[in-house]
């Protein structure tokens, strides 16, 4: 009976989104005030049904209700109960209704707080909101709905979680990614309701610029925590593997990236307007795609799993839907974009453009890279993959490129900077990057690599760039704490993501470049060097766990003679499914992570190990921990309170002159 | 021409030559890094480029893995039921890696032998590589599998 509420809350919830994708305009575009109101507490609701439903399913895996299809191929009785939580969005039905739960959040946020905003332009947003949760909510009932049942005969135990997915990383990566993901569908919602509107001014882009901010930020984080989650769980030690549905997530990241710098332009200069409308709907657009890509099943990928030819067809078929109706209005709109002036070649604005230039090809040739074995295989070419040598060759120097010109734009002022002067600084932060830049690889020893020089010093000249505009700030404002009181909110978050970026550089050029890594043969009394330690295997023995026995071994790591430290890698064998998973040993330090995985049992009882020294890996992630806090710090800024009641004012302003 | 004009046309003439150049670069660096895919019998007989990195996807025969007792050398048989292949490789093979199941193996052709680079196995119980039922299809054996996996 309970699984029925979570269907029916379901059903109760795409009947709603059609309410609210339907109604809102309706009023709008019969001027009928009573229709544009039902926006938030259709919102509302919409919000609440989904969470009923998403509780429900939560329940069902929690009271092992194995008579429910989607828990019994997904959850097992020896399951941990945080597993069973997180198992919920483990597979493609549940983590679809995770992605209609957290567009209905999004929705239920935008109806709380956008007070300030005109109801006709709120109206408009939460109704294209509305369309886009209708078609996801179809293709859930239609297709892939988590309620169905095994009646009458369902099974006493479950098929098991997947056990890649047993771990604490995948608790929080699909949410986090998910809000990023879905954040964006705020600012589509703005860029169409404003297109629908006319009114293109560049007031959409002031509302719709602190939703982008925190979904890049989510986005951020969550891509941040897959390839962490990839690093020590897939048992591989690499971070990033340009795999199809890693892409996926980057391509809306580098779109989203460019959107927020465009559109603090297009909010303080009022320049670049039917760009940056472009951007947001390619932005969401591209979203949509990766969700396409993991779900579809059509590239082979760690991420797709199951193939279901009926899902990928409604899911193309949506986001033609989607794509071809955003374009085609902004093909009809976009003319009256009316740009007002033009911009001085010397001035943040043109540096933002730069950024948007670099960052729209970077995006442009992932997206390529990713959907050519698909173009050379519908054209009937035969199937081919590509692999990392092509996407390290193109997105490599177009990050030193984009990097290079970080620098400029902090420093530049808007609409025109020709004072060489402001960029004066630059000239020491030049000398010193190169330097040590250059000089780093000595310090490391062993063979000079010149691109771990490029790299670093690109890194440093971020860094310290970065620390010359706060220095600069500091001594305008006199004091680092009235400085940070007083700047925008947006500044310190631009810092801060700025120089996560620099870190994340940093780490990326040290672990491609430096990493020493062996794979070895090893049994009970053998004795390894490893980087400025030996490594002994101790012991051999078998570990019972919850829901898998372990093959576990023992290593003793010494430094010189002294004992540094014990671990214990594992070889798991899950009990339902019979699955072999790797547990690796990993020992993390700021300078550099002790990686030991088990590979596979050979004859004699040795084993096959893998060993290696990754140094600075950990920069990777704590810089990209960096830009998300700087998102999340950006938005905090007073002026997104104060601008409501300017809003306001203005509005009953002109309200009274009309 | 009025010089907001002007500049609108620079722009633009910035970014499609920008964009050309970029696209051009990508093609070639794509052009460079294609690995093409082929099936055991396209190899088996002499289908494939030889020295070239390639994929192969198939099966692995049951009963046709050897190790090296001194070192982690491996070697396997990838078929499609018609044809069979024989791939070795040195390194840690994929935790579900195993006999009667799919597999994809990038590498060389080397004498008669697939030298692989990388071997990639599925990581889900349920899930086939694309290449792998490809390679299936064609050799007719496709339901040879379908009907002995359960789902």
């Amino acid at each position: 009976m309970i699984p029925e509420i979570g269907h029916f809350a379901l059903v109760l919830a795409f009947a709603i989104a059609i309410c609210l994708a339907v109604f809102p305009l309706y009023g709008y575009l019969s001027n009928q005030q009573g229709f544009c109101a039902t926006a938030k507490p259709l919102a509302l609701l919409q919000g609440l049904a989904l969470a009923v439903s998403f509780g429900v399913l939560m329940y069902g895996f929690l009271a092992h209700d194995f008579s429910v299809k989607y828990v019994a191929d997904n959850s097992n009785l020896d399951l941990p109960w945080y597993f069973r939580m997180s198992a919920v969005w483990g597979a493609h039905e549940g983590s679809l209704l995770l992605w209609a739960l957290i567009l209905a959040f999004w929705g239920v946020t935008v109806a709380l707080f956008s007070r300030g905003i005109p109801d006709h332009m709120s109206a408009l947003v939460l109704s294209v909101m509305g369309m886009i949760s209708v078609g996801f909510l179809a293709f859930m009932l239609f297709t892939s709905n988590p309620f169905v049942r095994i009646l009458p005969f369902s099974p006493a135990n479950g098929a098991d979680l997947n056990p890649l997915l047993q771990d604490p990383g995948l608790i929080f990566h699909p949410p986090m990614l998910y809000m990023g993901y879905v954040g964006l569908s705020v600012a589509f919602a703005f860029a169409m309701a404003s297109l629908i509107s006319g009114k293109l001014d560049a007031t959409w882009a002031r509302w719709s610029r602190p939703w982008t901010t925190i979904a890049w930020a989510f986005l951020t984080l969550g891509i941040a925590l897959g390839s962490w989650w990839a690093y020590y769980e897939l048992g591989w030690g690499g971070w990033w593997f340009w795999d199809p549905v890693e892409n996926a997530s980057l391509i809306p990241w580098l779109v989203a990236t460019a959107l927020m710098h465009s559109l603090a332009v297009t909010e303080k200069r009022g320049l670049f307007r039917s760009w940056t409308l472009l951007l947001a709907i390619a932005a969401f657009s591209l979203s949509l795609l990766g969700t396409f890509l993991v779900r579809s099943g059509v590239l082979t990928s760690v991420h797709a799993f199951a193939n279901d030819p009926e899902r990928g067809v409604f899911i193309l078929g949506f986001l033609i839907v989607v794509i071809g109706g955003s374009l085609t209005l902004y093909a009809i709109r976009a003319s009256k974009v009316s740009e007002p002036g033009e911009f001085a070649w010397i001035s943040r604005e043109s540096f933002l453009l730069f950024n948007n230039l670099i960052l729209t090809v970077m995006a442009v040739s992932v997206l390529l890279g990713t959907l050519y074995p698909l173009l050379v295989d519908a054209v009937g070419g035969g199937k081919v993959s590509v692999g990392p040598p092509f996407f390290n060759a193109v997105f490599v120097p177009l990050t030193a490129i984009l990097v290079s010109g970080m620098a400029f734009g902090p420093l530049a002022k808007w609409r025109q900077s020709e004072d060489p002067r402001l960029f004066r600084p630059l000239i020491v932060t030049l000398i010193v990057s190169v330097v040590v830049g250059l000089a780093w690889p000595s310090i490391l020893g062993g063979q000079y690599s010149i691109g771990t020089a490029i790299g670093v010093a690109l890194a440093l000249w971020v860094a310290i760039a970065t620390a010359v505009d706060f220095v600069k700030k500091v001594g305008l404002y006199g004091g680092v704490g009235t400085t940070l009181a007083r700047v925008e909110r947006g500044m310190i978050g631009m810092w801060l993501a700025h120089f996560g970026l620099a870190l994340t550089i940093f780490g990326v050029v040290m672990v491609e470049n430096h990493t020493e890594h062996r794979d070895l043969r090893m049994g009970v009394g053998d004795s390894q060097n490893l980087g400025p330690y030996d490594v002994l295997m101790t012991d051999l023995t078998v570990i019972n766990g919850p829901n898998y026995v372990a093959d576990q071994a023992t290593f003793e790591i010494y430094q010189g003679d002294a004992l540094y430290k014990t671990v214990t890698p594992q070889k798991r064998r899950y009990n339902a499914s019979g699955m072999v998973m790797t547990e690796a040993a990993i020992d993390s330090g700021v300078t550099r992570d002790l990686y030991i995985a088990m590979g596979e049992p050979l004859d004699g009882g040795d084993w096959a190990v893998r060993l290696s020294v990754k140094p600075f890996v950990d920069w990777i992630w704590a810089g990209a921990f960096f830009m998300g806090l700087g998102g999340f710090v950006s938005i905090t800024d007073k002026r997104y309170r104060q601008r409501v009641r300017e809003e306001k004012e203005a509005g009953a302003a002109e309200g009274a002159t009309a | 021409m009025n010089p907001k004009r002007k500049q609108r046309m620079l722009i633009i003439l910035g970014l499609v030559s920008g964009l050309g150049v970029a696209v051009g670069l990508v093609m070639y660096a794509l052009s460079q890094n294609i690995n093409l895919f082929f099936t055991p019998s396209q190899i088996a007989t002499g289908q494939a480029p030889s020295a070239q990195l390639i994929r192969v996807g198939g099966m692995v025969a049951d009963g046709t893995v050897d190790r090296d007792p001194q070192s982690l050398k491996v070697a396997f048989d990838v078929t499609d039921f018609d044809h069979q292949v024989r791939v070795t490789y040195e390194g840690i093979l994929p935790d579900l890696f195993r006999e009667g199941q799919g597999v994809v193996v990038q590498g060389r052709i080397n004498q008669g032998q697939f030298v692989a680079s990388e071997v990639l196995a599925k990581h889900d119980e349920n899930y086939m590589p694309p290449e792998v039922t490809e390679a299936l299809r064609q050799s007719g054996k496709l339901d040879q599998i379908k009907g002995g996996q359960q789902q």
